[in-house]
């Protein structure tokens, strides 16, 4: 029986309060590795959202609105940009392709997004990742759509399925397009992207489900036969540009931006990508903190835990030292103690979190559009509890100290 | 005092040991000369408060004296540093007190066993009677309850206060100490238990021919032992 077994033996007699520190140390260490996690996370989910996209052309506004809009199908477009301005800007000789969007309708929740064939053809994700389709193919027909992984998992859609879209992004019984269900004729693989929670309609579709409507009411039925032609839209939200040269990139941004028939804004997405994350680092950074202090006071409790159960104490250690222990043998029990709970604490928090990962991994994906890998503990996050474990041995000074003060004054006669 | 020295060789004296707990207080103990030989059997007599546990603290080398002289088995014990001072006691010392001498989350056999986890001397000297630390224990335990014995890895705070001392016996005398200390071992204890502890200490301590160090407030006993000393002799307070 050495110190070890000793210190493990003590704590087991005291097991409630052990356990109980030891849980208050998990759920720190949960709290403390859960946001690092989702920071890392959300930080390469939101880099890998776009890629390979050279500018990003909307209405004039702010560059993280439009980019919010767009790409992460979040908030709405202040004003359309005309077709007109995207047909000339899509035929300057530096364009590679471009991907109209056009957002403004929903389905139950998620964002409908009406583009073209260049979509599938050009729209790169993650590590310049194109878009694949788990089953069925792109939309051939006007009333034909492709959906995201996630809307067809969380709606259980299959294809052949019709649905119906509402008007507007807030779903109300009173405006959705019933007259015009479209039929799902393909499934996207999953991406990790917001393009797992759109749902994609040809630009033609867009326009034939609001022939008869204006201003967001329905108006008198207007029988007209819907073919592409006619469906030629007047407007749309936002386009993508690929060029074919990226050394173009910055003539071409200002060129956009002084365009005369209607104020424009092209935006690098990298850019305004790393000025949102620069917005939202604020939030991360109080996060983290607020977790740095869960921990301290987790802490704090194993301190007022171990100091309060140290006169109950005093006897066992002054037998232990009548036996022949030296000091140092009893700071080191006490110091032993303190670090078996820090790190049972780590353990379980750790045990706890990959716990939490796989219980709320598709509930965060379904409604926050954030896919948590299960991966080992990065080399940041090990860190973090090897710094969190110095940081109990440190503490486990306090009552191994004052063990020593104690077994000074008592001698081996403490009688309590 | 010196009656019995010109044979015997002193397992513990003390020279003119003065120790006081506060610094420039009187002195609480003033040892003048005194010598105990080995294998003796002495009686140490005083009323509590006068010095008797700070005396057994010093000859245990958990205090030190301000002035004075004290060897224990040889060993300089004022001049060794913290950590062989402390091997000191636990490689040739066995303690027991009135009472509370168990660690309470421990079996009953591991605190007997505890005294070779710190003392690689007692480890070896109980494995060269019985041929395991376990074993020894057990042979221990099994003389100090001849009729009834309890589960010996029942956790020691289930006991009674007899047996815990029983335990405490036990514990002081694995592994062979050469000096058995026992303060107030029996005032805890009633009357029948407390002449059949006896019995048993003297029976165990005269079978490992360990010296014995006794000390009470109670002088009934004091006919058992080979020496008394009165603690006013080495307490000034009390002379």
């Amino acid at each position: 029986m050495n110190l070890r077994t000793l210190a493990w033996k003590s704590l087991r007699s005291r097991r409630s309060t052990a356990l109980l520190t030891v849980i208050s140390i998990s759920v720190s260490v949960l709290l403390f590795l859960g946001v690092e996690r989702i920071r890392v996370n959300a930080q390469s989910s939101f880099a890998n959202t776009v890629s390979g996209t050279d500018l990003i052309v909307g209405a004039r506004s702010g560059s993280i609105q439009l980019l919010l809009y767009s790409v992460f199908r979040i908030g709405d477009a202040t004003n359309n940009i005309s077709w007109d301005s995207y047909q000339t800007i899509a035929k300057n000789k530096q364009v590679d392709w471009v991907i109209p969007i056009s957002l403004g309708d929903s389905h139950r929740g998620f964002r409908v997004m009406g583009t073209n064939k260049a979509y599938f053809e050009h729209f790169r994700y993650g590590q310049k990742n194109h878009l694949s389709l788990a089953s069925g193919k792109s939309f051939d027909g006007i009333f034909e759509t492709v959906i995201g992984s996630e809307v067809a998992k969380s709606l259980n859609y299959k294809i052949g399925d019709q649905i119906i879209i509402s008007h507007g992004t807030v779903s109300t019984k009173f405006t959705e397009h019933k007259d015009k269900p479209f039929v799902i004729s393909g499934i996207l693989a999953h991406t990790g992207t917001p393009v797992d929670r759109t749902v994609h309609v040809s630009l033609a579709g867009i326009e034939a489900m609001h022939i008869n409507w204006q201003g967001g009411s329905k108006k008198r039925r207007i029988v007209r036969e819907l073919t592409e032609e006619n469906l030629q839209p007047e407007s749309i939200t936002a386009f993508l540009v690929g060029l074919k040269s990226r050394v173009k990139a910055f003539s071409l941004q200002r060129e956009i931006n002084d365009y005369q028939a209607e104020p424009l804004l092209a935006i690098f997405p990298g850019v305004a990508l790393h000025e949102l994350w620069r917005l939202m680092s604020v939030a991360e950074k109080a996060l983290l903190i607020i977790s740095i202090f869960v921990v301290l006071a987790a802490l704090t409790g194993m301190l007022a835990v171990s100091l309060a159960g140290l006169n109950e104490r005093r006897r066992e250690i002054a037998v232990l030292r009548s036996i022949g222990a030296s000091h140092w043998q009893i700071m080191s029990l006490l110091i032993t103690e303190t670090v078996l709970l820090t790190l049972a604490g780590i353990s379980l928090g750790i045990a706890m979190l990959y716990i939490f990962i796989f219980i709320a991994q598709p509930y965060i994906e379904a409604n926050y559009g954030l896919f948590l890998p299960i991966t080992w503990p990065s080399s940041r996050e090990l860190m973090m509890v090897s710094l969190l474990l110095i940081a109990g041995l440190l503490i486990s000074l306090i009552p191994a100290y004052r063990a020593y003060r104690n077994s000074l004054i008592d001698g081996m006669s403490a009688r309590i | 005092m010196t009656s019995n020295t010109t044979l015997a060789t002193p397992l513990v004296r003390l020279t003119d040991v003065e120790f006081s707990w506060q610094a420039n207080a009187k002195p609480s103990i003033h040892s003048g000369q005194l010598t105990i030989n080995q294998q003796e059997h002495v009686f140490i007599q005083g009323a509590s408060g006068s010095g008797k546990s700070t005396l057994l603290n010093i000859i245990g080398g958990i205090v030190t004296p301000r002035k004075g002289h004290v060897e224990v088995l040889g060993h300089d014990l004022l001049r060794l540093k913290k950590i062989p001072r402390d091997r000191v006691r636990a490689d040739h010392i066995g303690f027991i007190f009135q009472q509370f001498n168990l660690i309470p989350y421990l079996s009953i056999i591991e605190n007997v066993i505890l005294p070779c986890r710190f003392s690689k001397v007692r480890e070896r000297n109980a494995i060269q009677r019985s041929g395991t630390v376990r074993e020894e224990a057990l042979y221990l335990l099994n003389r100090l309850y001849s009729t009834s014995t309890p589960d010996f890895n029942k956790p020691a705070r289930e006991l009674s206060v007899g047996q815990q001392q029983r335990i405490a016996a036990a514990r002081a005398l694995i592994g062979q100490p050469q000096l058995i200390i026992a303060d107030e071992p029996t005032s805890s204890l009633d009357y029948d238990a407390r002449e059949a502890f006896l019995d048993l200490l003297f029976d165990e301590v005269r079978a490992s021919g360990s010296t014995l160090l006794y000390v009470s407030h109670d002088p009934s006993h004091k006919h058992l032992f080979d020496r008394v000393i009165d603690m006013s002799s080495i307490n000034s307070l009390s002379s």
